[in-house]
């Protein structure tokens, strides 16, 4: 973790509520996809954690959705300059996926795969995503995952584009090495009801500080109490707790 | 060169600067960011005798100028912290350190620290009788002053090392415990632990908090501590550490004019993992803007006579 002041370099609405932001700094405590960063915005108190969707050596990608008035306030900003901690949390860890990984996001769930999603196949994997959103006019990324030369089927409730039904619909039907996913609580708990091999989930909760100090963001595992701000948000399946 | 140091019962410590319990962990996570050596000391997370695993999530809401937590004091339990946390610290931490206890019961109290007293690195108890955000202890014991002073005379029994005692702001009258504690032997007093509020999520129309109320810290709170600390130094002859809402090294002066020996930074840790440290960086300079020589001299100065 560090402290990096970053310079917005673009914010531009990909859906109605999803939001992506460029931002120009180092990036050199990020060692993980996955991994998450801790924004303070100007008027509230704590930070904001958004997850990394993609980086390089002086770049930063963040996705986010408008949820409260902390990704509201970051919505409207134009340019200017942040106050960011970086590098949070443990992230995906690779050499688990097998030849042939499947990953699944469930609408703001989706960001943190992309950089796990073009590490993989810069390895040789045959990547395969599956994207859940609630209507055609929520889908974002699909083209970005075609691009980096994975399979990808898109689902969406309202049946108004791709599958209709959920991600699990598309998921039961296909065959893969191991599992990475990212998304609401009541998906991943769907995924890991089907999920027919090992996987890694990423969870979200309400954090205090964003890097294991204030033990606000807790939960019970199998392997132990963890903090999902510092030991997560990444949890192996075999371990977690529903 | 100004002069920062400042005592608390016997203990003499660098500057006055005190990372709260509950923001700082054990100290691993800040020093991976700096050298926390710096650190007039540090007050480690509320440890009770057994392990807790705390409240149910979500335990933080975020408020215009500071937060809302309902952590439930979360924490290893007391061997744990005696015989892995504490020989851990030593390789991060070479000063002595803060013992902050919390407990159930008057007896647990006081096993807790008769625990913890085995180790040197433990230079000051510091008895937390103010949590916000247990159910039957915790603030029980801080608002009624024959309970408060049970504590601390058991306490006081079982150890050798300074004895503070946390005091919860949610009372009529603070003095009144503050004194209760005083008159049971306690070596000082520490203030204001968390106020006690709520927040309510439009969107659900129900609490924010799985616990529904939580202690409410933050740079909102500081005018609040610093009138506590003031009222109690006017109520004791022990000295007193103070904190709430200590975000800066004016924060620092404030309080110990209000009459705090120490100062304890809480939230701001939270938000500014560098808070401690810039504190302590600011911390001459200020003293030199507003002519203080040493932070001894002002301790209590906003008083009269």
């Amino acid at each position: 973790m560090e402290k990096v002041i970053y310079k917005l370099k673009s914010n531009t609405a990909l859906t109605d509520s999803v939001f992506k932001m460029v931002l120009e700094g180092d990036t050199k405590s990020i060692t993980a996809s996955g991994q998450f960063v801790n924004i303070l915005i100007d008027g509230l108190y704590l930070r904001r954690p958004i997850s990394v969707c993609d980086y390089d050596e002086n770049s930063l990608t963040l996705i986010y959705k408008v949820v409260g008035k902390g990704t509201e306030k970051l919505s409207k900003m134009t340019h200017g300059r942040l106050d960011i901690l970086t590098g949070l949390g443990n992230g995906y860890n690779l050499s688990k996926s097998g030849n042939k990984p499947l990953l699944i996001g469930g609408g703001a769930g989706v960001p943190p795969l992309y950089n796990l999603c073009k590490k993989l196949i810069n390895e040789g994997k045959k990547v395969t995503v599956i994207l859940g959103f609630n209507k055609k006019e929520a889908v974002f990324f699909e083209n970005e995952f075609r691009s980096l030369g994975a399979e990808v089927y898109v689902a969406t409730a309202d049946g108004s584009y791709g599958t209709k039904g959920f991600v699990t619909d598309i998921m039961k039907d296909l065959t893969y090495s191991y599992f990475y996913t990212c998304g609401p609580e009541m998906m991943l708990k769907a995924i890991d009801k089907i999920a027919k091999t090992s996987g890694q989930l990423s969870f979200e909760e309400r954090m205090g500080c964003g890097f294991g100090a204030c033990m606000g963001c807790s939960c019970k595992t199998k392997y132990g109490n963890k903090r999902i701000c510092k030991d997560g948000p990444v949890l192996e399946r075999e371990e977690i707790i529903w | 060169m100004v002069d920062t140091k400042v005592v608390l019962s016997g203990w003499e410590i660098d500057n006055p600067v005190i990372p709260a319990s509950g923001t700082f962990g054990y100290g691993k996570e800040f020093s991976e960011l700096y050298d926390i050596n710096i650190l007039g000391s540090f007050s480690f997370k509320g440890t009770t005798l057994e392990e807790r695993f705390g409240n149910p999530t979500p335990r933080i809401c975020d408020c215009a100028s500071g937060m809302i937590n309902s952590v439930g004091l979360q924490n290893p339990g007391a061997k744990h912290v005696l015989e892995k946390e504490l020989p851990e610290m030593d390789k991060y931490f070479k000063k002595k350190v803060i013992a902050n206890v919390s407990g159930f019961s008057v007896e647990e109290y006081a096993e807790t620290v008769e625990i913890l007293d085995a180790s040197e690195k433990i230079g000051l108890f510091e008895i937390n009788i103010s949590c916000p955000n247990v159910h039957n202890g915790g603030m029980a014991f801080g608002t009624k002053p024959e309970n408060a002073a049970a504590v601390t005379k058991a306490v006081k029994a079982v150890t050798k090392k300074p004895v503070y005692i946390k005091l919860s702001p949610n009372v009529t009258d603070i003095t009144e415990i503050a004194r209760a504690c005083e008159d049971a032997g306690a070596d000082g007093l520490s203030l204001i632990n968390t106020m006690l509020g709520m927040r309510i999520d439009l969107n659900k129309k129900k609490p924010v908090l799985a616990n529904k109320t939580g202690g409410f810290s933050g740079r909102a709170i500081f005018p609040i501590a610093l009138r506590f600390v003031y009222q109690v130094y006017e109520a004791v002859k022990i000295p007193v550490i103070g904190m709430g809402g200590v975000a800066t090294a004016e924060d620092v002066i404030e309080m110990m004019l209000a009459g705090a020996t120490a100062v304890e930074v809480g939230a701001e840790n939270l938000v500014n993992p560098y808070a401690s440290k810039e504190i302590i960086e600011a911390l001459p300079l200020a003293m030199e803007k507003y002519k203080i020589n040493s932070l001894k001299d002002i301790i209590g100065g906003a008083h009269n006579g």
